[in-house]
């Protein structure tokens, strides 16, 4: 459990992250596998979102080791990083996450933007993927006018719109209700399957978390495996 | 400050919003039940409940501050020329002969490393002599009485050059009443012996009482506007100021209302509960207000802008507007309130903004600038003298124009904004979210784009004028620094005293120059004929000279001007008379000397003060002997450096040969004192409200950071760069200031144009100063900024992702 | 739900007459269903058979309900396994998870590890009632969604009382 399995795409060992006096990680383990979904469960204040955050490279961990495609994450340098998030990471967050001066296509459109494809062409792969995720007719309104669910699947064609090779959800579908909850899992997981990305899906519904491949559980800031475990 | 209602209040708020049907003292009663539970929350809603009171009250407080000192600066200005008046003899009762109660006084200004000292010579010539203001007794012969500030100067070591001037003992120090403001720098010299007027020729008066007669001068017409134009180009922004400053922490305020809804007010009770929370912040400002005039009144005596200072004392808002503002503040403050809140609906759960405000609709935006010209127009030209302006039709002509920018400002940046697109990352963000939140962006613009078109009005209404009030001196600083006039008591000898001056480090050169005036007869009875008398060396200051040794004459041929003013014509031989050709005095005669005979006409050349001397020019062998004091004794001196010591020990010099003596320090132009006074000021006024609005620029640019601090996170998760954020922060501020500035740069060329016009100046239009007017807008936009990313790049971690 | 285990747990905690185990079953476990006594003794009877309980003395006075039971070493090992067995995800599982549950915690053992395996194990059927349901028409969805909900409802009751461990421990060895 503390070194990396063989073959995986992004792996942490040792993680050790502290707020303040507050320990949000105690030594937390990971590994995930190209095409694999991989859900962290646990109570609430475990440290899951700190796990997905030092995993996805937005926050360094105090000490511990991040690798992706055998890469060290923690010696890299902050523009580094993002530029890492911006070309192989996708992220969806629970909420507040889309530009409302936007319009939905623009907000899919911004990785693209952001990693100098010009506009055109950028919301032109957008709206390919609002097609997938069956919101292509929002394309012109602003969050503010559409529904949750609906605002959270242009969330996730965000997250998909560069081909990233690890796509992290944190609670993705807690803001919604149940049918929409599904639809985004649904939707989430066969594009992220099609693709052949890797998924960090932080989650405290098993229902959601019955969508992944195989569960770690993080407690007190420990992480365990459960396949492993048993 | 609402403990003292608080258990009042709290059952009658839980009695419901039933309340408010009821009469003429019940509903007084509900809005003050409201507006007390909202001032309780101002003050009681935690840490953040009292930063944003403080906020609002430090920028009202600064806004106050400000109207205070404004409404105080006229009544400490009449203050200060009452004083000036009460010790001036401008006027005074005169007396023919010696008495008890006559005084000999003149006047002995100086001039010292720059600074200008005003002097008075008093004598007094019996023992109920005038005293001067601000002293207790008239300085005896010898004896010196000096303002605090020139008895600082004259103890420091930078005044030991001055004190060898003014070396006479220094018995007493003047008062406040003998003084226009603290620093200002004043002696009295006591003396014996001088020489009163006889027919208006000496400076020296005898007077029996320092009574000055003001006569109640009606302001000139362009004056006028210049006051008008200043108050409304200062004070409109103030106002626009403390609109916005009661609304910092708006949104967060509406969600706490929106909680408040839930629990059961009904939405006219939300909306006194905000109005009440605005007037605590207000209150709270008026006090901060009202404690940062006392700080800038007690500072204001150590402050000294070009020798013009204040006493504390005078600068006394005049009770009546004291009180309107501190009215018309808390007013202001629950109106805006109330204003803001008319376009959002306080559902109880959340807030909604009025979707989709109507199109913003051009017409009545148009029509409040042109009324403003549509008052000012009819008064085209009445500047020229004797014309006269209506006060209240100029204030509102200026008002309305000015206001007339916050009018449009919204229409034209929506209708810009509207239209753009494509552009980087950054750019889009910004201009998305301008297209959202229009107005909020014009109010932020709003305060600046009035102040800069105001100064630029102004600025451009000065240099119309400024012909009236710069003079080209015609003096040649090149070739002298110092002219030396020497007062007509001094007994030494000039050459003398050119040689001791010529003598001091510093010096390269002191020429000194006699001028009489000649005539046929004595008493002069055919014109009279200008005499210069100097060395070769200091008759070339004068003409062009092709030789010249001592025994020459010549004629200069001078400007036809000054030969028709005097008539007077000398030919070689001719036996003239020099010194006392009028006969004012008998004692002194006039002195005879005769032409030579040779006496080629040469052609005059201004000298160093600019005048251009005719008549004849005398080396000092064929010049006429002393002509006991008439005629003037001049020396031009030349200096390595402006500001040496010889300059001042050349000044010393000349006053020790006599008081009266004159030193002009030599200058290309000469501004109006009273101008320059009036453009300080309005620099200093408006460097002020830009950097009052530049502060709530910043504060509801880092407020609105806050608000959005999830999605900035979010967006740093995702791998925008900050530099990206940064500038869609930068282009958020730039487009609308852009705009503004555009909008101002308008309007104030306009209103400028429109003003020169009415004073009948030349329109004439300097781009200099409108760039530089609009560089200082944008320059606060970019400090503002560059200020609001620090918290930025704070907000922009991945903490923000947490509180979710 | 187990009762020969049930009992053999609380034997763990030390030696106890028949009655005085039924007392306690009935007390932690019998809610609204008390245990009969002779269901205690035909369960002890073949515990006694099994070895997984021996007799450790006969109060007197005579009679089966006198005798004093403590549990051996075999049956420390029987309820270990049976504590770490997850159950099979089914609707209705409460009363034996909340058994297990308070057994463990009155037996020393760690109740989170419990809970993860269960979880684990509910998980382990979830993903395949969802993978069947993707592929699946809509009457396999309304019938996978049934399940799951239910087996969601199971953990969610289990993560609520994880959340209440320290609580529910207090109370336990009172």
């Amino acid at each position: 459990m503390t070194h990396a399995p063989a073959g995986s795409l992004l792996a942490a060992t040792g993680l050790h992250k502290a707020y303040g006096p507050t320990k949000a990680l105690d030594g937390a383990d990971f590994s995930v596998h190209p095409g694999e979904v991989v859900a962290v469960m646990g109570p609430s204040g475990s440290g899951k979102s700190t796990l997905l955050h030092c995993l996805a490279g937005i926050v360094p961990p105090d000490s511990g080791s991040v690798t992706y495609a055998g890469r060290e994450l923690t010696a890299m340098s902050d523009a580094e990083r993002s530029a890492l998030r911006r070309t192989e990471f996708g992220f969806v967050f629970q909420f507040g996450q889309l530009v409302p001066e936007l319009t939905c296509v623009e907000n899919v459109a911004l990785p693209l933007r952001l990693a100098g494809v010009r506009r055109k062409e950028a919301e032109h792969t957008a709206l390919a993927w609002m097609e997938k995720l069956q919101v292509e007719d929002l394309a012109g309104q602003r969050p503010g006018e559409v529904s949750g669910g609906q605002g959270q699947r242009v969330a996730v064609a965000r997250s998909l719109v560069t081909g990233p090779r690890v796509l992290f959800a944190d609670e993705p579908t807690g803001a919604l209700d149940s049918l929409n909850g599904e639809l985004v899992m649904q939707l989430l997981t066969e594009a992220a399957r099609s693709t052949n990305a890797a998924v960090v899906l932080v989650t405290h519904e098993t229902r959601v978390a019955a969508w992944s491949d195989r569960e770690i559980v993080v407690r007190d800031g420990r992480s365990r495996d459960m396949e492993r475990a048993i | 400050m609402s403990t003292g209602t608080t258990p009042a209040t709290a059952p009658a708020a839980r009695t419901g919003p039933g309340g408010d049907s009821g009469a003429g003292t019940g509903a007084l009663r509900v809005w003050f039940r409201d507006l007390a539970m909202g001032a309780r929350f101002a003050f009681t809603g935690g840490r953040q409940g009292w930063t944003r009171t403080l906020l609002t009250g430090v920028g009202v407080g600064l806004g106050v501050a400000l109207l205070l000192i404004s409404t105080a600066l006229p009544s400490a200005l009449a203050a200060r020329t009452d004083r000036g008046d009460a010790r001036s003899w401008l006027g005074s009762p005169t007396a023919e002969h010696p008495g008890q109660d006559t005084l000999l006084i003149a006047r002995a200004a100086q001039s010292y490393r720059g600074k200008d000292i005003e002097g008075v010579l008093v004598e007094a010539e019996g023992p109920d002599a005038p005293v001067p203001p601000g002293l207790t007794q008239v300085p005896g012969p010898g004896e010196l009485a000096v303002s605090p500030a020139l008895k600082r100067l004259l103890d420091s070591p930078d005044g030991a050059l001055l004190r060898e001037r003014l070396d006479g003992r220094i018995t007493q120090t003047v008062g406040d009443a003998g003084l226009t403001g603290p620093a200002e720098l004043l002696f009295y010299s006591g003396r014996s012996g001088l020489r009163p007027a006889v027919e208006g020729f000496s400076r020296v008066e005898r007077i029996t009482a320092f009574a000055y007669e003001r006569q109640t001068e009606k302001l000139g017409p362009v004056l006028v506007l210049l006051v008008v134009l200043t108050f409304v180009a200062l004070l409109l922004p103030v106002a626009v100021f403390i609109a916005a400053a009661v609304r910092f922490g708006g949104e967060r305020r509406d969600r706490r209302l929106a909680a408040l809804r839930l629990v059961g007010a009904d939405s006219r009770m939300v909306r006194r509960i905000a109005a009440g929370e605005a007037l605590a912040g207000s209150l709270a400002g008026l006090v901060l207000g009202a404690g940062f005039f006392v700080l800038a009144r007690s500072v204001v005596g150590g402050f000294d802008i070009q020798q013009r200072s204040v006493f504390p004392a005078d600068l006394d808002p005049a009770p009546w507007l004291a009180a309107l503002v501190a009215v018309a503040v808390p007013a202001a403050a629950v109106g805006v309130t109330l204003f803001a809140l008319r376009g959002v609906v306080i559902e109880p759960l959340g807030v909604v903004r009025t979707a989709k405000p109507a199109r913003r609709r051009l017409w009545w935006r148009l029509l409040v600038p042109l009324a403003g010209l549509g008052l000012l127009v009819p008064l085209t030209g009445r500047g020229d003298d004797g014309g006269e302006f209506n006060r209240w039709q100029v204030t509102a002509g200026v008002a309305l124009l000015l206001v007339g920018i916050t009018a449009l400002l919204p229409w034209l940046l929506e209708r810009l904004v509207g239209r753009m697109g494509g552009g980087p990352v950054s750019w889009q963000l910004a201009v998305r979210r301008l297209q959202v939140n229009t107005a909020g962006a014009a109010r932020l613009v709003n305060g600046i784009a009035v102040a800069v078109a105001g100064a630029i009005a102004l600025q451009m209404l000065f240099s119309g004028v400024e012909d009236d009030y710069t003079k080209d001196t015609g003096q040649d600083p090149g070739r002298a620094a110092v002219s030396i006039l020497i007062g007509d008591d001094a007994q030494d000898d000039l050459d003398q005293l050119a040689r001791q001056v010529a003598g001091y480090e510093g010096i390269t050169g002191a020429v000194p120059l006699r001028s009489v005036q000649a005539a046929h007869t004595a008493p002069a009875e055919d014109g009279l004929i200008d005499v210069t008398i100097g060395s070769c060396a200091a008759l070339r200051e004068v003409a062009l000279l092709d030789s010249c040794k001592d025994g020459d004459a010549f004629l200069a041929t001078g400007s036809d001007d000054r030969a028709r003013t005097y008539g007077g014509t000398a030919a070689p031989g001719d036996k003239l008379f020099a010194g006392n050709v009028r006969g004012y005095e008998k004692a002194v005669a006039p002195v005879p000397f005769t032409v030579p005979a040779e006496l080629p006409r040469v052609a005059s050349r201004p000298d160093p003060v600019g005048a251009l001397r005719a008549g004849l020019l005398l080396t000092p062998s064929v010049a006429p002997a002393d002509t006991g004091g008439y005629g003037s004794r001049q020396i031009f001196v030349m200096a390595e450096d402006t500001d040496g010591d010889g300059l001042e020990r050349a000044r010393t010099a000349a006053y020790k040969a006599s008081p009266l003596s004159t030193a002009m320090t030599l200058a290309q132009t000469k501004r109006d004192a009273g101008y320059s006074t009036v453009r300080i000021g309005l620099f200093f006024g408006a460097t002020a409200v830009l950097v009052l609005i530049g502060t709530s620029l910043l504060v509801s640019q880092v407020e609105q950071l806050r608000e959005r601090r999830a999605l900035l996170s979010s967006l740093v998760a995702f791998g925008t760069p900050r530099s990206t954020l940064s500038l869609s922060v930068l282009w958020q501020t730039a487009l609308p200031v852009g705009v503004g500035m555009a909008l101002a740069a308008v309007f104030g060329v306009g209103l400028g144009v429109v003003l020169m016009r009415m004073a009948a100046a030349p329109v004439r239009i300097d781009w200099g100063p409108v760039a530089a007017l609009t560089g200082v807008g944008a320059g606060v936009v970019a400090l503002v900024t560059a200020l609001s990313l620090p918290p930025l790049l704070r907000m922009a971690r991945p903490d923000g992702l947490r509180t979710e | 739900m187990s009762i020969g285990h049930t009992l053999l747990g609380l034997l763990e905690a030390g030696p106890r007459h028949g009655y005085d185990l039924k007392r306690a079953f009935d007390e932690k476990f019998g809610h609204d269903r008390p245990l009969a006594y002779g269901q205690v003794y035909s369960t002890m009877s073949r515990l006694l058979k099994n070895g997984l309980v021996e007799v450790d003395g006969i109060e007197p006075g005579g009679g089966p309900e006198r005798k004093r039971y403590a549990i051996t070493d075999a049956g420390v090992t029987d309820v270990e396994t049976w504590l770490s067995q997850p159950e099979k995800p089914e609707p209705y599982l409460q009363s034996t998870l909340y058994t297990k549950v308070v057994l463990a915690l009155l037996t020393g053992r760690s109740a989170q590890d419990l809970l993860d395996g269960q979880r684990a194990e509910h998980l382990r059927l979830m993903r395949i009632l969802t993978t069947r349901k993707r592929k699946g028409d809509l009457a396999d969805q309304l019938v996978c969604d049934h399940a799951l909900f239910h087996l969601e409802a199971d953990l969610r009751w289990l993560e609520l009382a994880a959340a209440r461990l320290d609580q529910l421990a207090k109370e336990v060895r009172r």
